[in-house]
């Protein structure tokens, strides 16, 4: 059972604007009955103003892609078509009070929908940008065709980084071993491309590297060298904190790319303190996140430490 | 509101009796059946009648012929491996394009893994089975052959005496994953030339975490556990003796229970399937309506989705399922569905009510009072539905 918020379960057993808007100016239509869901956007635009002042919707889905579209047409009605494209599938889900991970499309299809029904409202041709490919991640909607794109462009050579740029696996992860293959199949073409080293391209057969950055040590070099015993090195709080600050300047970027930053606020033993920002807060993936910024501190500090996110005031 | 179980054929609730019988197994018999002093002897003979038990229910020929396992899953697992050890220089499976992720999963697996030929047999919009396709596939490299009895999704029955023939002709061992048919159908496993079967405890009111893998005496067997010597070598690890204690009583309660299930839950299902199709338009029944389980019901309403009428069912009051529950991970339309090549329009719409005894005539009402006026809302709300007079039927198999 889907765990769907009280605002989902609202929208969707009294959705809001449904049925067929008579004299519509501008109809979106994308999905395909044989995708699982289709959603009809119908909206009628004051022409002095650019105002959309009226919307409706007809979907063919589940109860989160009827609570979506029936959210989109609350969110839209009331604004100016400018005004109407800034919304983004997030802040839909954000409107919602959230959707579960696997049913993020659905906000996908009614932020997509919008821009159908405008371009059909200004005589434009919109083109559904969305290859035809078999979806690797399901939780994303990540084809492979996306996930190649990003291994090229980026020189990828492990699943994480993978989950960095595209999310995909960072929802269920059922799709790991797929991803994997793709990973495998575009490093080795790669190779012999002559754009990536050999030595640096995934290595299915290397259980291990799977789940390790390649040509990283496992502990940083800043770690000191006064290792008694064998034991691991003991770092003072202020080596601790300057690797922590280190890991999170790492991260920080591939956060920034969705719109959210993460800060360091407090060190307490092995409890490490963060205030996630921006589009983080409230988003359903904070916890993958945690997870992301968790292991990366692991990794550099190389003993367990638990981050714990801070609430903004 | 009351509330309507009819998802059975994906778990059923424990019997009280079975609660009751495994009760003392916790705190009083506690023992490892595997030690030498009283504790150990008391549970070793309430194994021996919890074997005879099942022995019974699926008649076969030894007692000794049922292992123990975790559930339907391991059984699976355990028959398809052994197979490929024991039947040296064969590399070929024969199985089907309906069966359960069980089979299917391990199959995709092996075949990627170690380069074992998968064969998956397809069926016709009724569900049944191709047989000449099979024929065909099978050949002096078939290690083994696995399909199910009764299908999960549409309830259709296999004929697997024949299946099994046709195997042992070509020399490879047949399996078959009857976790559905065990208990709502009546099998004399000791009259066929089936090698070997999975049953599940959970679809017939024991607990989950327990089947059984019934082994025909004489067939060569390799565990995919090792360890201990408990099942005779072939399954290790400590016996789960209250659960073996409760699939025990289950399967002497299932078989109590079997004519009850031949008639009046059959009674049931086909009120419910007839008020269905009578009241709500643009609807039909999968499966093969002459060989199917007598509790299920898999009924398709087109040009609206499963998830969104399983949603208003539960307001309703009514626990159903879309597809196999064991894919509702997935959006992927069932793969039973699509193999019977039922339409997208209508494959996604599919609901599942699968009836046990423990269902009565009130609870057909409740869905029949329900039902229309939860598609008549979802179908106002899809833009492929244009009205029923204008709606035509994608797919509509003869069905009385």
């Amino acid at each position: 059972m889907w765990d769907y918020t009280d605002k989902v379960k609202e929208h969707f057993f009294n959705p809001k604007n449904s049925g067929v808007l008579e004299g519509a100016d501008g109809v979106g239509d994308v999905g395909a009955i044989s995708c699982g869901d289709a959603l009809r956007l119908m909206i009628k635009v004051d022409k002095e103003t650019d105002v959309i002042t009226h919307a409706k919707f007809q979907t063919f889905g589940c109860g989160s892609a009827i609570a979506s579209s029936s959210a989109l047409t609350e969110m839209i009605i009331g604004k100016t078509i400018d005004e109407a494209m800034n919304i983004t599938n997030q802040d839909i889900a954000d409107f919602l009070g959230g959707l579960p991970p696997e049913k993020m499309h659905c906000s996908v299809m009614g932020y997509e929908a919008l821009r159908a029904a405008v371009a059909n409202y200004k005589g434009e041709e919109w083109a559904d940008d969305h290859e035809e490919g078999a979806l690797v991640c399901k939780c994303f909607g990540v084809d492979e065709g996306m996930i190649e794109r990003a291994i090229r462009g980026n020189h990828l050579t492990t699943v994480e980084q993978i989950t960095h740029y595209t999310k995909a696996g960072g929802g269920c992860s059922t799709c790991a071993e797929a991803i994997e293959d793709v990973l495998t199949k575009t490093n080795k073409l790669m190779v012999e491309e002559g754009v990536l080293a050999a030595s640096e391209a995934f290595d299915p057969t290397n259980a291990i590297r799977r789940s390790a950055k390649p040509n990283q040590p496992k502990v940083s070099p800043l770690a000191p060298t006064t290792n008694h015993g064998g034991a691991p090195a003991k770092l003072t709080t202020l080596q601790k904190i300057k690797l922590i600050e280190q890991a999170i300047e790492e991260i920080r970027p591939f956060l920034q790319a969705d719109g959210g930053d993460c800060q360091l606020v407090d060190v307490e033993g092995e409890t490490v303190y963060v205030q996630l920002s921006g589009s983080c807060v409230g988003c359903q993936m904070a916890s993958v996140t945690l997870n992301g910024v968790q292991e990366k501190l692991v990794e550099k500090l190389g003993f367990l430490v638990r981050v714990v996110p801070v609430k903004n005031h | 509101m009351r509330p309507v179980y009819l998802d059975n054929n994906a778990t059923t609730r424990v019997d009280p009796e079975v609660v009751q019988a495994m009760l003392p197994f916790f705190t009083e018999q506690f023992g490892n059946a595997s030690s030498m002093h009283a504790f150990g002897a008391a549970v070793g003979d309430a194994m021996r009648t919890a074997r005879k038990q099942v022995q019974e229910l699926i008649g076969a020929e030894f007692d000794h012929e049922i292992i123990f396992t975790s559930g339907g899953t391991e059984s699976d697992n355990s028959a398809i491996l052994s197979a490929l050890e024991t039947q040296v220089g064969r590399d070929e499976i024969i199985t089907t394009m309906v069966e359960h992720p069980g089979i299917l999963s391990l199959c995709d697996h092996l075949a990627k893994t170690r380069g074992i030929t998968v064969h998956k047999i397809g069926v016709d919009s009724m569900g049944r089975l191709d047989i000449e396709a099979y024929r065909k596939a099978l050949g002096p490299k078939t290690a083994i052959v696995s399909m199910m009895w009764a299908n999960n999704e549409t309830g259709t029955l296999f004929p697997v005496d024949l299946l099994a023939e046709l195997a042992h002709e070509a020399g490879a061992l047949f399996h078959t994953d009857a976790v559905q048919a065990v208990g709502k159908i009546a099998i004399d496993i000791k009259s066929t030339e089936i090698d070997m079967l999975s049953l599940s405890g959970h679809k017939l009111h024991a607990p989950k975490g327990i089947g059984a893998l019934y082994v025909r005496k004489g067939v060569r067997f390799r565990p995919m556990i090792r360890g201990g010597h408990q099942e005779r070598g072939r399954r290790a690890g400590t016996e789960n003796v209250p659960a073996v204690i409760g699939l025990g009583k289950a399967s002497e309660l299932a078989l109590k229970h079997m004519a009850d299930e031949q008639t009046r839950v059959k009674a049931l299902r086909d009120r419910l399937e007839k008020g269905l199709l009578q009241q709500v338009g643009n609807s039909f029944v999968t499966g093969d309506p002459t060989n199917r389980l007598p509790n299920t019901c898999n009924i398709a309403f087109e040009y609206i989705e499963g998830e969104a009428i399983l949603l208003l069912l539960n307001k309703a009051g009514i626990a159903a399922s879309s597809g196999s529950a064991c894919t509702s991970g997935s959006l992927e339309p069932s793969h039973v569905l699509r193999a019977m090549k039922v339409p997208y329009t209508a494959a996604h719409g599919a609901i599942r009510f699968s009836f046990c005894r423990d269902n009565g005539e009130a609870d057909v009402d409740q869905v029949l009072e329900a039902v229309p006026a939860i598609i008549a809302k979802l179908r106002e709300l899809s833009p492929f539905w244009q009205g029923a007079d204008k709606a035509p039927a994608v797919f509509n198999p003869t069905f009385a």
